[in-house]
């Protein structure tokens, strides 16, 4: 019913915005990869795999790869830990107070993440809110200094950050489940766990699976976290292509950080994408 | 009957689940609930217990120029970003619903990529862009870096919209006799009035709060987030407490407006949901 130029008018202005400022850049961050840096700073296009090389040959850099994935994965099962019970009380034994505990859910996501990672920064710190009210109760006598500058506090504060994101989907995927399907499982005399593992949960992975996704994506990527709380040993790989693009100066090696990164991110998407579509039952 | 037992039945386990969901609404909301707090608190941001309250931190705050500069600029970013996110959200959105063309599938999933793409390797993007085309960063260059990471939640919200549009209606426009154009403005956009706003107001907050992409693209001009991080960096005190306060005031505000508009919606999904159908499903 729409015509020809009704489509054109509709897809033409969005296509050439973003071929302009999202497929060049992305095309763009690959072109650099290839390049390298001269002795008088600046760069030359010339084009080899000497970043690439670089990459695979100094560990510092899959070292830093490996250990935020490792992060990431901490943050993505703790996240479902808290995500998926508290999605499942809600959807099914929350009653009339459903909206309003959603709701409740959903404001964190509206807080700005750099305010609720100070926040986690002011609670953790030596002279912070918890050690010293652990040493105002006599639980310690001096502050816990793990907790704050270390893996465990980018941990914590990004699966702060990231568990609303993970109880979303899942949240949506057990409310979608057929409501007949839980009472017939009862009726034809399932305990309530066999309902759970034989019925619910095997519904629910599209949502588990989109949540996961979510949450290891997207504390995978993150910077600000490590460089507020993470101290030393909580260094994350975008810390590196951070410095990479400020102090130290290698765009080129930065962008090839980068343009990996997006592919991993690209591949996870697919890949979860696939995971979705086999375990949905619609 | 049946339901009834089956309702217990569930509800056996449930004080487990109770507790459970208390301790993570707990963990959720601890760090916020110590923000406000500490805002009052007469010495640091730490310390237990807290003593002293004052409003000294606000008075602070209200007396702070850089801030509310940062707060101004931060504000002339969000609106220029939401109109750009819209601009070519909603035709994206019109686009992916209704028109066939090559390169649909790749057209799509780069829209949607910002959503769940690290803010980094968009903002780095971006800026190698600027930088091969000479481009002196400023709040012009933020702009166009959140305006185009939130095309992405413009075309989810009027994407979902859409589905639920009765075509009907624009089907009698047409036949009546109005032009594509017409019908445009007169059928199609004033049914799609709520998730416009909602994409708006989402727009408008997350683009306040956007730090990832802006610290990146930012070029003598603070916006707030960046102001605050600066700050950070520098040695804190309660006042930073007392600006996180009064946003997450305004986000409250913000968010209240939005469910009000859900609700009047009615049966709307809730954004999160779409956003990752959007991505995760087949919108095409």
């Amino acid at each position: 019913m729409f015509s020809r130029a009704y489509k054109a008018a509709v897809t033409l202005p969005p296509l050439v915005w973003v071929t302009v400022f999202l497929l060049m850049p992305y095309l763009l961050m690959f072109c650099y990869s290839f390049w390298s840096v001269s002795e008088s700073q600046t760069i030359v296009h010339s084009w080899n795999l000497a970043n690439y090389g670089e990459l695979l040959r100094v560990d510092v850099y899959w070292q830093t790869l490996l250990r935020s994935m490792w992060i990431a994965a901490r943050v993505t099962v703790f996240s479902l830990l808290l995500g998926y019970p508290l999605a499942y009380f809600l959807s099914f034994s929350a009653g009339r107070k459903k909206d309003l505990l959603y709701q409740l859910v959903i404001i964190p996501l509206w807080v700005s993440y750099l305010v609720r990672a100070y926040a986690w920064k002011t609670i953790l710190g030596s002279d912070g809110v918890l050690n010293t009210l652990l040493q105002y109760v006599h639980l310690t006598k001096h502050p816990l200094e793990f907790l704050l500058y270390s893996p465990f506090a980018v941990v914590l504060t990004l699966t702060h950050i990231y568990t609303p994101f993970a109880f979303l989907p899942i949240y949506a995927a057990l409310e979608h489940i057929p409501r007949n399907l839980v009472e017939a499982s009862h009726d034809l005399g399932a305990t309530p766990g066999q309902t759970f593992w034989k019925v619910i949960l095997p519904l629910s992975i599209p949502g588990v699976v989109a949540g996961a996704t979510f949450a290891f994506v997207l504390s995978l990527g993150d910077f600000l976290a490590p460089l507020l709380l993470g101290g030393p040993s909580g260094i994350m790989i975008s810390n590196i292509v951070v410095s990479l693009f400020g102090a130290a100066y290698n765009w080129p090696l930065g962008a090839a950080i980068s343009f990996c990164m997006l592919l991993l991110v690209v591949s996870l998407l697919v890949f979860s994408e696939r995971l979705e579509k086999k375990w949905s039952f619609s | 009957m049946e339901l009834l037992v089956s309702e217990t039945r569930i509800a056996l386990g449930s004080r487990w689940l109770l507790l459970h969901a208390l301790a993570v609404f707990a963990f959720l909301y601890l760090p916020i609930a110590v923000l406000i707090l500490y805002s009052f608190n007469g010495e640091g941001v730490g310390g237990f217990p807290p003593h002293r309250l004052t409003l000294d931190w606000y008075r602070t705050l209200f007396a702070d120029g850089p801030i509310w500069d940062s707060v101004l600029n931060s504000l002339q970013v969000a609106i220029a970003a939401m109109a750009i996110a819209l601009i070519f959200g909603v035709p994206a959105a019109l686009a992916l619903e209704r028109a066939q063309f090559p390169g649909k599938a790749l057209f799509r999933r780069l829209v949607l990529l910002p959503l769940i793409l690290p803010g980094i390797i968009t903002g780095l993007s971006l800026l190698m862009l600027f930088n091969v085309t000479a481009t002196k960063l400023s709040l012009l260059t933020i702009v166009l870096g959140h305006g185009t990471a939130l095309i992405s939640v413009a075309t989810t919200e009027v994407f979902a919209g859409l589905q639920k549009l009765d075509r009907a209606q624009e089907e009698a426009s047409l036949d009546l006799g109005a032009n594509y154009w017409q019908t445009f403005w007169r059928i199609t956009l004033p049914n799609l009035k709520l998730p416009i706003i909602g994409a708006a107001l989402l727009i408008f907050t997350l683009s306040m709060d956007e730090i990832a992409v802006s610290f990146f693209l930012i070029g003598r001009d603070n916006t707030l987030p960046l102001e605050i991080w600066g700050r950070l960096r520098r040695g804190i005190t309660p006042e930073i407490n007392a600006v996180s306060t009064v946003i997450f005031v305004f986000s409250l505000i913000a968010i209240v407006l939005w469910y009000r508009l859900r609700v009047r919606a009615e049966g709307g999904a809730d954004a999160g949901a779409e956003i990752v159908q959007a991505i995760e499903g087949d919108a095409a």
